[in-house]
């Protein structure tokens, strides 16, 4: 049975502490969580990430008062009520819109940074796995989202995207893998409609969240038993390292507490992080709010050019390089290979890619090849772009069965 | 510093994707029109001289159909009768003088659907006898033109009779009326009847047209401003074969038409515009004190 002093004023830090071990928490939460000390701007990446799903929590909350998820409303809600009626709506949903953008930019930082430090490795598996399930689940929630202001692009990515479930075509296996029904169970109609709106409604406000919410306390909580990487992937005896630093040897310890060491970096360069995000907001947002979709949802009109938010491109450009069974499979390979990375690479080597002979060519590769997908995927099929974006997309999956082969061959360095 | 340098190499890539996904693509997937500042080279200028007294005397012939109310002249169908006989209600002429291009509207009143781009079925037929009475007609209406008139005036004169705006309350049988529902049913039965007058117009316009012109409320939006000038200017550089006629505004009468739907379309421009400095002037500001937070934390604690 715990002790409680019967003298402890309520809500003293003593009266806490009996209660609800406040002291211990922040200890074992911040100010003794250790922080390897050679590290640079991109490991605050996960506190921008952290930020940034703030922000698009509090606009979503704001928009969800106003919002109204019905085929005849959902447009004018978004383009009438919110921007002119309610007062600072444009603000909101200015900041959601970019937020929403942005955030898959600092995924992909933050993914790459993971990457190119080996951060996945060694004890580290279930980090990059959890960060993965979070890249999906922002996926889903990202898809769902675009759906709701009800435009021209709502529409038709919804109704290109929720056509992939039909499966493979008719013709193949004698139809054995081709759904159309499916595709209207999702649906809740034949054509987006109003069960559509409702589902996807529903989907972006409560369930995805509740699962992101859910992995992001799995991804901080893969962090704590191997720690946090460091910019030459050394291996660090954290206990010894922090026995050091509490004894005052702060040059020598090659750990920081989290609070307010590694804190007070991470606020730095959320602060520039957030002059470049609001700079957006208020300046430059029209890259996150598609022209297209300021055209009300007409299913009788299909647009000239239908694409996806950049953050799908690279995927949907491997999609659209293949015809279409091979595309499903091609699409699904490379989505679900990103999952295994921890398993692909054989290399006992945790080191910055720099230090990794081919390794070093087949990141810088990953990256160039990814960009040039992603452009690729924006611009319309025709000549030139549809044989770049088949290269591209052979390229993309070479790349990750070259990857086993290329780790195994890697010298290990220091003779670890 | 190795920190800046990996700055540099992620904003690189970032600003290369950028650059991939919008001014890139954007470029090849529009093709471009190149405007002519609504000069419009295609009709040349009237050599003749409009006398105004002249054309006050020949304007019976537009009041046949068309209103200036300005002048006390009544429209001698109204609205839904009008629409019924020519698909689309013949513009009030008050204010034509003040957004209509001079030779334009010489060249108009002698052959209109050739000078509109329009549609063989063009309601309005040639309506001037030489070219002589066209500029006095012009002549005239200019100088019964306000010298200022309004965005909103520009917009109904100019496109408000095809195109609703409902982020404006304006139909294209005029503004929405402010109406009072009964108490007692709930029922609002003067707004019911102006909304089946809409719907009546609405379905003949569409007949008239081809299709049902689309409600602007929310184009500045949806497209470019440069894509509305080059397509006001002539609709058939980017659409060939639409029904929208040439309207043939001025430079001036445009601003004055992209004023109005900018602050249906967009109308917080004004408060981003105030908002944007004092934000970003509290982050700037939050940075150094974050700045130097960071840097006595730090200190010594690096080779």
């Amino acid at each position: 049975m715990a002790h409680f002093d019967p003298n402890a004023k309520p809500f003293t830090k003593k009266w806490l502490n009996e209660r609800l071990a406040i002291e211990t928490i922040e200890r074992v939460m911040s100010t003794e969580y250790w922080i390897p000390k050679n590290i640079n701007f991109l490991w605050a990446m996960g506190m921008v990430l952290a930020a940034t799903f703030g922000l698009l929590l509090i606009s979503g909350i704001f928009l969800l008062m106003y919002y109204i998820p019905t085929t005849k409303e959902a447009f004018n809600s978004v383009n009438y009520l919110i921007m002119s009626q309610v007062g600072y709506g444009w603000l909101w949903r200015h900041i959601h819109a970019v937020a929403a953008s942005v955030v898959f930019l600092i995924i992909y930082i933050h993914m790459f940074t993971g990457i190119y430090y080996g951060s996945y490795k060694k004890g580290r598996e279930m980090i990059w796995i959890s960060g993965m399930l979070l890249f999906l689940t922002f996926s889903g929630e990202a898809f769902a989202g675009y759906v709701l202001p009800w435009g021209q692009m709502s529409y038709w990515a919804g109704m290109v995207i929720t056509n992939l479930f039909e499966g493979f075509s008719k013709d193949f296996l004698g139809g054995a893998l081709n759904f159309p029904g499916l595709v209207e169970w999702i649906r809740g109609d034949y054509v987006p409609g109003q069960a559509f709106i409702g589902r996807f409604f529903m989907l972006h406000v409560v369930l995805m969240p509740l699962a992101i919410i859910g992995l992001i306390v799995l991804h901080f909580g893969a962090l704590r038993i191997p720690h946090v990487n460091n910019q030459d992937g050394e291996e660090i005896d954290f206990e010894a390292e922090a026995e050091k630093w509490k004894a005052g040897k702060r040059k020598e310890s090659k750990v920081i507490p989290f609070k307010p060491v590694f804190l007070s970096k991470d606020v730095f360069v959320l602060s520039i992080y957030f002059i470049f995000f609001f700079y957006l907001v208020f300046y430059h947002f029209e890259f996150a709010m598609d022209p297209v979709n300021f055209d009300p949802a007409d299913p009788l009109k299909t647009p000239p050019h239908i694409y996806p938010e950049w953050y799908f491109l690279w995927s949907y450009e491997v999609l659209r390089a293949f015809p279409k069974n091979p595309g499903l499979v091609a699409f699904g390979f490379v989505q679900a290979i990103l999952l295994v990375l921890p398993f692909l690479d054989r290399s006992p080597n945790v080191a910055p890619a720099s230090k990794r002979g081919p390794f070093k060519i087949w990141f810088w590769l990953l990256l160039v090849d990814m960009v040039i997908l992603t452009i690729l995927g924006k611009l319309p099929p025709e000549g030139i772009f549809t044989i770049l974006g088949k290269i591209a997309a052979y390229t993309l999956i070479a790349l990750w069965i070259a990857l086993p082969f290329i780790t195994k061959a890697e010298k290990p360095i220091g003779g670890r | 510093m190795k920190e800046l340098k990996i700055l540099a190499v992620v904003v690189f890539f970032t600003l290369v994707t950028y650059w991939g996904v919008e001014p890139y693509a954007h470029s090849v997937m529009h093709k471009h029109v190149e405007g002519h500042d609504f000069k419009y080279p295609d009709i040349n200028a009237s050599k003749v001289k409009g006398n105004a007294q002249n054309g006050k005397n020949l304007i019976a012939s537009c009041a046949g159909c068309h209103s200036i109310k300005s002048q006390g002249i009544k429209a001698p169908m109204d609205v839904m009768n009008a629409s019924a006989t020519y698909g689309v209600n013949p513009p009030d002429l008050s204010n034509a003088g003040a957004i209509f291009d001079e030779k334009f509207l010489i060249a108009f009143l002698q052959n209109p659907a050739h000078t509109a781009k329009a549609k063989p079925n063009f309601a309005m037929p040639p309506s001037a006898g030489s070219e002589q009475d066209a500029a006095d007609i012009v002549a005239y209406l200019k100088s019964i033109a306000p010298k200022e008139i309004t965005p909103k005036e520009a917009y109904v004169t100019a496109c408000g009779r095809c195109h609703a705006n409902s982020y404006g309350k304006w139909t294209q049988i005029g503004d929405v009326p402010k109406t009072k529902f009964n108490i007692k049913t709930k029922n609002d039965v003067k707004l019911a009847e102006f909304k089946i007058n809409v719907a009546k117009y609405q379905d003949k316009l569409a007949d008239y047209m081809g299709k049902l012109p689309p409600d602007l409320k929310v184009i500045v939006r949806a497209r470019s401003k440069h894509f509305l000038e080059t397509f006001v200017e002539d609709p058939q550089s980017h659409l060939p074969g639409t029904a929208m006629p040439r309207v043939g505004v001025t430079k001036e009468g445009f601003e004055k038409i992209y004023e109005y739907l900018e602050s249906t379309g967009d109308p917080s421009k004004a408060k981003r515009e105030k908002v944007g400095p004092i934000v970003l002037g509290f982050l700037v500001i939050f940075a150094i004190l974050a700045f130097l937070w960071y840097k006595s934390q730090w200190k010594g604690l690096k080779d």
